[in-house]
C-alpha cells in the first residue's frame, strides 16, 4: 500500500444552521489519483477550502504527511504543501504579468527576499520550472496573451513550484478542449509517478475514467462512496453521489398536447452532436446530466442569453431565435434561472416587488405603478405556491431559501407563459417547499410546457413527464417518467459518451425508440 | 432575536428618523441663536443657494440608483454656462435657442457617457472622469480661454455684440410673489418642480422600479428581460440634461459666461446625493433624500454664515457632515441586516 499524505478524520463544517460537512473520513495517498465527486451542494468545494485554507473546520482532523494539519490561510497551506488549481483559471494566474513573474511570483511574498526583483535570476528560476513541466513558451509571454491550455498549465505550474505533498485540481478541464485536456492529463500522470497525492474534482466521467485510481463519491456533506478496486465501478460512482431514494411523489405522466417547442439538430457547440427533441403542451421535461452537460447551455440558448452554434428552434412552429431575455420574455418563453442569488434576487427588494418584477407593465398606468395592484397579485401568489411569511411587504432577505425560490419561481406564473424554463429550481431548497414548488408546477402545468434543467435525479423523477438525459451536449436517454429503470438512467448519465461522440452508437437508443 | 427586540426597534428608530431629527434640531437652534434665521426671506435664501447643487444632484442620484456614478455633472454644468453665452452673445441668438442648444448638449454627453460605459465597458467613474476632463477642456476653446460678456474683443478682432436676453435673464432672477412680493426665484421653483419629478419617476412609476432593480442586482434584473443597456444610457442622459439645467440657471443669474465658476458643483451636489441615502433610513440613492440632503447642507451654512463662522469653515462642514451621514447609511444599515447584499 502506497504511503498515506494526506488524512482526514472526521471533518465537520456548519455554516449558521447549514451542515455542510457531516464527518468527513477520507486518506489521500502518494502518487495516487483520487477523484472526487459530487453533485452542488454535496460539501465538495467546501471540503477543498478546508484543505487550503479558506475555511475552519469546526471539527475533526487533518493530518498532512503524518503531521497535524491546520492551516491559518491560503498562504500557510502553500507552505505546508498543500497547493490548489481552483476551477477558474485566471484565479490561479495573473494575466497582466509575464509567464516568468506568474511562475515564480510565491517566491516574491516568502518571508526575507529583498525589495528589488531581480530579472535576471527570476527568469532563470521560471525557466527552471517550464522545462520540469515540459512547457516550451518563451517566459517573458504575457499571460493573457496565451491560450486556455497553456494559462491552466501555467496555474498548476506555479503550483509545482512549491512541489507540493498534495495537489487539489478543481474541475480542471472544464474550459479545455480535448486535446488541451490530454495535455493536463499526460501532466497528471508525471506528477501522480512523482508521488504527488492529487485529489481531482470533476464530474467528467471521461476524465475520471482517463485518470483516477479510486473515486470518492459525496452527497449532502459525508462521503457516500469510495470505489477503489479495478475496474472502477463509474456506475456505482455515480449512484452514490446522487443517491436516489424512492421518492414518496407520484406521478401520473402526462403525453401532452400539439407541439410547443420544437429543437431540430440543434448544436449546442460547435464539436457537439446535434439535439433533437419536442416539448408539447401540458408536460413537464425534466433535463438531467452532470455538470457540463450541457443543461445549463441548452437552458440559456433557449432563452436566448447564448447562441446555438447550429439549429433551429420553432415556437408553435414559427421559427424562434431569441437574441435577448428581453425578447424571449416578449415571446412567452420566461426561465427562472438557477442560483438566484446572483441571478434572480433583488436583495434591496420586498416580496412583492420581486415577484411583481418581470410583469411591472401589468401592475401600472401610464408608467405609473399601482402597488395595491402588485400586492394583490403577490399576495395571492404567496397564498397559491405556499411562502411562508408575514406579508407581501417583507424584504425578500428575511426568507429562508426554500421561501425565496417560491417568489422566484411564482413571479414567472403571474402571466402565463408558452414555455417556462426552471434552471435547478431545487437549489439551496429544503425538502418541504421542493415538494410544493414541484407540485405547484404540475398543477399549472396545463397550457404550457415546462422544462426543467435539473442535476439530480431524484428532482427529475419528482416532477418531470418525461426525462431526457444529456451527457457531454448529446442526448443520451430518454424516459417516460413511469417505473423508469433507474441503472439505466443512471448508465446514461455517466455514459462514455466521448466514446459515441467518435461515432459508436447507443446500447440501446431509447431517444430514437420513443422519436 | 426577542432579546434584543427594544434595541433593534430603537437601532430602526435611529436610523429612520434620526436625520430628519437632526436637521429640525438644526433649523430650531439657528431660529434661537442666528437672530434674522427664522423668516421666510431666510428660507427662500438658502433655498435658493441649494438650488442648482439640488438639481445637479438629482441627476447624480439617478445614475447611482442604477449602479453607476456621474463624475461629469459639474463640467456639463459648466459648459452649459459657457455654451449659452457663447450661443447668445456670439452667435447672437435668443433665450429659447440658447436653452435648447445646452439641453441638446446635456442629453448627447449622457448618451456618449452611457455608451462608453454600456458598450465600451469603460468602468463609470472612469468614463466620466475622462469626460469631466474633455468637457473642462472643450469649453474654453471656442473663447481661447475667456469668459464670454457683451462687449468682448473676438479673435478675428470684432466685438462681440449679442446680449444675454431678458427672457434668459429672467430664468436666473425673477422673483413670483408668494405672501411677500418677490419672494420665490425662478430657480427655486425649477428645483423644487425637478425634485417633485425626479421623486415620482424613481419612486412611482416602473421605470424608476426597474432602475433600482438594476442598481441592486443587474445581473437579475436583466434575466427577467428588462433592457439594461438602455436604462443605464437614459440615467445618464437625465443626469447630464439635468447638469444642463443647472449651468443654464447659472449662467441665467451670473448674466455672463463665466469661465470661473461652477467650480464647487460637483463635490457639492455628489455630497448631497449620497448625504440623501441617509434620509428616512432608504440606504439607498432616492430623490426625496438628495433634496433633503441639499437642503441640510443649505441650512447648515446658511445658519454659520449667520452665526459669523468664517466662510473658509464651509468645506470642512460639509465634509464633516456627508461623512457623518456615511457611517450613518452604511454602518448603521449593515448593523440592521437583512436587507443589503455584501
Amino acid at each position: 500500500m502506497k504511503d498515506v499524505t494526506c488524512k482526514l478524520n472526521g471533518l465537520e463544517k456548519s455554516f449558521g444552521r447549514n451542515h455542510v460537512l457531516r464527518g468527513i473520513d477520507l486518506e489521500l495517498r502518494a502518487g495516487e489519483v483520487t477523484a472526487l465527486m459530487g453533485a452542488n451542494g454535496a460539501g465538495k468545494s467546501t471540503l477543498v477550502k478546508i484543505l487550503c485554507g479558506y475555511h475552519f473546520a469546526d471539527a475533526g482532523r487533518i493530518e498532512l504527511g503524518g503531521v497535524p494539519y491546520a492551516p491559518a490561510d491560503a498562504a500557510d497551506a502553500i507552505s505546508k504543501g498543500v497547493v490548489t488549481v481552483h476551477q477558474s483559471i485566471d484565479d490561479g494566474v495573473i494575466p497582466d504579468l509575464d509567464v516568468a513573474t506568474n511562475l515564480t511570483l510565491d517566491r516574491l511574498t516568502e518571508p526575507g527576499v529583498g525589495l528589488f526583483v531581480n530579472d535576471r535570476k527570476l527568469r532563470r528560476q521560471a525557466r527552471a520550472v517550464a522545462e520540469s513541466m515540459g512547457l516550451t513558451m518563451d517566459v517573458r509571454t504575457r499571460v493573457a496573451d496565451l491560450d486556455v491550455a497553456d494559462r491552466q498549465m501555467i496555474a498548476i505550474a506555479r503550483a509545482m513550484a512549491r512541489s507540493p505533498k498534495l495537489l487539489i485540481l478543481d474541475e480542471p478541464t472544464s474550459s479545455l478542449s480535448a486535446s488541451e485536456a490530454d495535455r493536463l492529463f499526460n501532466l497528471i500522470d508525471r506528477l501522480r509517478a512523482d508521488g504527488v497525492a492529487i485529489l481531482y474534482i470533476s464530474h467528467r466521467m471521461s476524465d475520471i475514467r482517463r485518470v483516477a485510481d479510486r473515486i470518492v463519491s459525496m452527497r449532502d456533506g459525508a462521503i457516500s462512496g469510495v470505489f477503489d478496486t479495478e475496474p472502477l465501478d463509474y456506475t456505482g460512482a455515480v449512484n452514490a453521489m446522487l443517491g436516489h431514494q424512492m421518492t414518496e411523489v407520484d406521478i401520473d405522466p402526462v403525453a401532452g398536447g400539439e407541439s410547443v417547442l420544437d429543437a431540430r439538430e440543434l448544436r449546442l457547440f460547435k464539436d457537439s452532436p446535434s439535439i433533437n427533441f419536442t416539448a408539447r403542451e401540458g408536460e413537464v421535461i425534466a433535463f438531467t446530466g452532470l455538470l457540463g452537460s450541457g443543461t445549463t447551455e441548452l437552458a440559456e440558448v433557449l432563452f436566448g442569453l447564448a447562441e446555438p452554434a447550429e439549429g433551429v428552434l420553432l415556437l408553435d412552429g414559427k421559427a424562434y431565435r431569441p437574441t435577448s431575455a428581453t425578447e424571449a420574455v416578449a415571446s412567452g418563453v420566461f426561465m427562472s434561472p438557477k442560483d438566484r442569488s446572483v441571478n434572480a434576487v433583488i436583495a434591496d427588494f420586498d416580496i412583492a416587488d420581486n415577484m411583481t418584477l418581470p410583469f411591472l407593465k401589468a401592475f401600472s398606468r401610464f408608467s405609473f405603478l399601482s402597488e395595491r395592484a402588485q400586492r394583490r397579485a403577490s399576495r395571492d401568489m404567496i397564498d397559491r405556491i405556499g411562502v411562508k411569511c408575514q406579508s407581501e411587504r417583507d424584504g425578500i432577505g428575511t426568507l429562508s431559501g426554500g421561501n425565496q425560490q417560491k417568489v422566484m419561481i411564482g413571479r414567472w406564473l403571474l402571466e402565463d407563459a408558452r414555455v417556462l424554463l426552471l434552471d435547478e429550481p431545487f437549489q439551496g431548497v429544503d425538502i418541504g417547499a421542493r415538494r410544493d414548488i414541484g407540485k405547484y408546477i404540475r398543477q399549472t402545468a396545463a397550457g404550457r410546457t415546462t422544462l426543467v434543467f435539473v442535476a439530480e435525479i431524484d428532482e427529475a423523477l419528482e416532477i418531470a413527464d418525461r426525462i431526457i438525459v444529456l451527457n457531454e451536449a448529446m442526448i443520451a436517454g430518454e424516459y417516460v417518467n413511469r417505473d423508469v429503470d433507474l441503472n439505466h438512467l443512471v448508465a446514461a448519465v455517466s455514459g462514455p459518451a466521448r466514446m459515441q461522440a467518435s461515432g459508436q452508437p447507443l446500447p440501446t437508443s431509447p431517444n430514437q425508440a420513443m422519436a | 432575536m426577542n432579546s434584543n427586540d427594544t434595541s433593534r426597534s430603537a437601532l430602526e428608530l435611529a436610523i429612520r428618523y434620526g436625520f430628519i431629527v437632526l436637521l429640525c434640531g438644526l433649523a430650531i437652534f439657528f431660529s434661537i441663536y442666528a437672530s434674522g434665521f427664522a423668516s421666510a426671506r431666510s428660507a427662500v435664501f438658502i433655498f435658493q443657494s441649494v438650488a442648482i447643487t439640488g438639481i445637479l444632484a438629482l441627476g447624480v442620484t439617478c445614475t447611482l440608483v442604477v449602479g453607476g456614478f456621474d463624475l461629469s455633472i459639474g463640467s456639463v454644468a459648466t459648459s452649459a454656462l459657457m455654451l449659452s453665452a457663447y450661443t447668445m452673445v456670439i452667435l447672437e441668438q435668443s433665450a429659447f435657442v440658447a436653452v435648447v442648444v445646452c439641453l441638446a448638449m446635456g442629453a448627447l454627453v449622457g448618451l456618449i457617457n452611457g455608451l462608453l460605459i454600456v458598450k465600451m465597458r469603460v468602468p463609470d467613474l472612469l468614463a466620466t472622469l475622462g469626460m469631466m476632463f474633455l468637457l473642462i477642456g472643450l469649453q474654453r476653446i471656442p473663447t481661447q480661454g475667456n469668459s464670454i460678456a457683451t462687449g468682448m474683443n473676438l479673435p478675428d478682432g470684432s466685438v462681440a455684440e449679442g446680449t444675454f436676453s431678458a427672457a434668459f435673464l429672467w430664468l436666473g432672477r425673477h422673483r413670483f410673489d408668494l405672501f411677500l412680493d418677490r419672494l420665490l426665484p425662478v430657480p427655486v421653483v425649477v428645483f423644487l418642480l425637478i425634485a417633485l419629478i425626479i421623486w415620482l419617476f424613481l419612486g412611482y412609476t416602473r421605470h424608476g422600479r426597474l432602475m433600482y432593480a438594476i442598481g441592486s442586482n443587474e445581473r437579475a434584473a436583466g434575466l427577467v428581460g428588462t433592457n439594461v443597456h438602455r436604462y443605464k444610457i437614459v440615467a445618464y442622459m437625465i443626469s447630464g440634461m439635468l447638469a444642463s439645467v443647472g449651468g443654464i440657471l447659472l449662467a441665467a443669474r451670473l448674466g455672463r459666461g463665466d469661465i470661473a465658476s461652477g467650480n464647487n458643483l460637483l463635490l457639492d451636489s455628489v455630497a448631497a446625493a449620497l448625504i440623501g441615502f441617509a434620509v428616512l433610513g432608504a440606504a439607498r440613492p432616492n430623490a426625496f433624500g438628495t433634496a433633503a440632503g441639499a437642503l441640510f447642507v443649505g441650512i447648515l451654512l446658511q445658519g454659520l454664515t449667520m452665526m459669523n463662522a468664517p466662510y473658509y469653515m464651509q468645506d470642512f462642514v460639509k465634509g464633516a457632515v456627508l461623512v457623518a451621514a456615511l457611517v450613518f447609511t452604511f454602518y448603521l444599515s449593515s448593523r440592521r441586516g437583512g436587507r443589503r447584499t455584501a
